[in-house]
């Protein structure tokens, strides 16, 4: 089995599982935002559910539309507060929280080997620390909120293999773009993805979730890498109580795969995704001279602090172009303080930027910087579709943040060595 | 059961951003939702649709985000069936938990805009009448044809586990 395998064969109290089984699974931990809670509320309202399988595993986020947008929004949130207070599950307010898929690492609530299900299709993120991780509905977070248990078909296996070193100002969302457009937005639809090869031993754990962020982009049911060293010391400092340890006994010698890629990452230039598709990746060069309008540096996919230092070592070579506006959104409090604290929020108050609290916002055309008719965006963030940023004119570049800043300082697509003094 | 109606066609990797944009998901009221069902792609459909009507769709059928509101607006919009070459996942589970019928035939793609088609379930057999052509499908797995006979997954899961509380 691999380790996808060996995580829903525990959960499922069976010895073994091979693809294509339906099993009923435990969950771990169960998230909604306040976009999914909302109708997963309802639903465990409607069935009669007098209590949570257990109020600890249940973490409810305000996220998306969050500082409320509207009066809407507003209402949304209230449900979920009021849902937190009367079955005591987990609720995290703004100003003490930030975006699900930064947060719940960060407070140590994932695990290795853990079974995780989100009604947010970025719930695979977790998969950077080993657990077992994927998107579902609203209704099957209803489901779980009663039983505690999640029906699963055990995919099927891809293992991508990185080899090579790094190019300067490559990093994991390159390396994920650039997959992307290898195997298409369906390329691994269904499957699991398990990343490996010594590029991604060398990784440090910011640019890991950000790949295990976007393999949903290949339609892929979760990403997952074996836990590491570089993985244990991230848990030793975000769960220093949980004691974690490295038993693992690795992927044993009879998985199986339908599909092995293997990828030299020495030849991966910095990559852009062009509109309507993540798959459109190609260097940033070949897409030099596009004009923009919005830069966007944060998201699920790219708000982390290492993220933030990267957009800073450019910005402090210049200012936003005059027909650009810069948002940057830290994806939580506590990067947001740490960003603070290193002097990041100065370099880009300095060049012009505007600081967004934590928030999905623009990322999903929601609010704090929806794009108007024509208008054109760079951003971090992980979807280009029509209209997800706003108008459905309006379209979308997906980059890394050292090309979202560059980008910023020219107003237009630019590789980050064009600023450099 | 048999269902019977008029094809509405879309193409690939249709997102749930074009199902139903984020910027209406301030809402649950799945009618508010049909209202701006499939907007970002053909915003006229919905006013065409008759109750009833089939959504047919080329591969990877309701990408994207895990918003239950995308199969939940296509349902409200009064598509009775969606017929794809495949779909998403999230999409997937999520139409079969809120009892919205899909079918994956790799031959979707053969059906076009205003064709009538006759379905029926039990047999597995899709007709079209306009065209002539049969096409036969393989049905659900037994777990998820369970789940759909249970009436989906909240009913399923009630009786599992609160109907002895």
């Amino acid at each position: 089995m691999n380790l996808t395998e060996k995580i829903l064969a525990r959960h499922s109290g069976r010895r073994k599982v091979a693809p294509g089984e339906f099993i009923e699974a435990s969950v771990d931990l169960i998230l909604a935002n306040d976009v999914t809670a909302p109708l997963a509320i309802a639903e465990f309202e409607k069935a009669g559910a007098r209590k949570v399988f257990d109020p600890d595993r249940i973490v409810l986020v305000p996220d998306h539309f969050t500082p409320c947008k509207d009066i809407r929004s507003a209402e949304m949130v209230k449900k979920l507060r009021e849902f937190s207070r009367r079955y005591g599950v987990r609720f995290y307010e703004i100003g003490r929280a930030g975006i699900e898929h930064a947060l719940l690492p960060e407070e140590g609530l994932i695990l290795p080997g853990e079974l995780i299900i989100g009604a947010d299709s970025h719930t695979c993120t977790y998969g950077a620390l080993g657990a077992f991780s994927t998107g579902v509905g609203s209704t099957d977070v209803a489901a779980a909120m009663i039983s505690g248990r999640v029906w699963l078909k055990v995919p099927e296996a891809m293992k991508l293999v990185y080899t090579g070193r790094r190019q300067p100002w490559v990093g994991g969302k390159d390396l994920i773009l650039y997959t992307i457009g290898l195997i298409g937005v369906d390329g691994a639809r269904y499957q699991t993805m398990e990343l490996t090869g010594p590029a991604i031993d060398s990784l440090p754990m910011d640019d890991r979730f950000t790949m295990c962020n976007m393999v949903i982009e290949a339609g892929a049911k979760n990403g997952i890498i074996l836990p590491d060293t570089i993985t244990l010391s991230y848990l030793t400092e975000v769960a220093p109580q949980k004691k974690v340890t490295l038993d693992w006994p690795g992927c044993e010698a009879d998985a199986t795969w339908k599909k092995c890629l293997e990828i030299d990452v020495s030849l991966i230039e910095p990559q852009v995704a062009a509109p309507p598709l993540p798959s459109n990746s190609r260097s940033v060069r070949e897409f030099a001279g596009q004009r923009i309008d919005q830069v966007v540096i944060g998201s699920c996919t790219n708000g982390r602090l290492s993220d933030l230092r990267r957009a800073a070592a450019i910005f402090r070579y210049g200012s936003v172009h005059p027909e650009v506006r810069a948002i940057i959104i830290p994806a939580t409090q506590k990067i947001y303080q740490q960003a603070m604290a290193e002097g990041l929020m100065d370099i880009f108050l300095k060049a012009g930027c505007v600081i967004s609290p934590p928030t999905c916002g623009p990322c999903l055309g929601g609010h704090m910087g929806v794009l108007g008719k024509n208008e054109v965006a760079i951003a971090t963030t992980n979807r280009n579709f029509i209209g997800r940023m706003g108008d459905t004119s309006s379209q979308v570049y997906l980059a890394n943040p050292e090309v979202a800043a560059a980008s910023a300082l020219k107003g237009r697509i630019a590789h980050p060595e064009e600023v450099l003094p | 059961m048999t269902l019977k109606g008029k094809v509405w066609t879309v193409g690939d990797h249709v997102n749930t951003d074009e199902i139903i944009a984020a910027r209406y998901l301030n809402t649950t009221d799945g009618k508010e939702l049909a209202a701006h069902c499939l907007e970002g792609l053909r915003p006229e459909l919905v006013k065409q649709v008759s109750q009833g009507d089939f959504l047919v769709a080329g591969e990877n059928f309701g990408c994207g985000s895990s918003r239950e509101h995308a199969p939940l607006a296509i349902k409200e919009a009064g598509f009775s069936v969606v017929i794809a070459c495949s779909f998403a996942r999230i999409f997937l589970r999520n139409a079969i938990n809120i009892g919205l019928p899909v079918i994956e035939i790799p031959s979707a793609r053969e059906i076009k805009e205003g064709d009538l088609l006759e379905i029926d379930f039990q047999k597995g057999k899709i007709r079209n009448l306009t065209r002539k052509v049969e096409y036969t499908w393989s049905g659900y797995p037994p777990f998820l044809q369970e789940l759909i006979e249970s009436g989906g997954l909240m009913k399923w899961v009630t009786r599992k586990y609160i109907g002895s509380d």
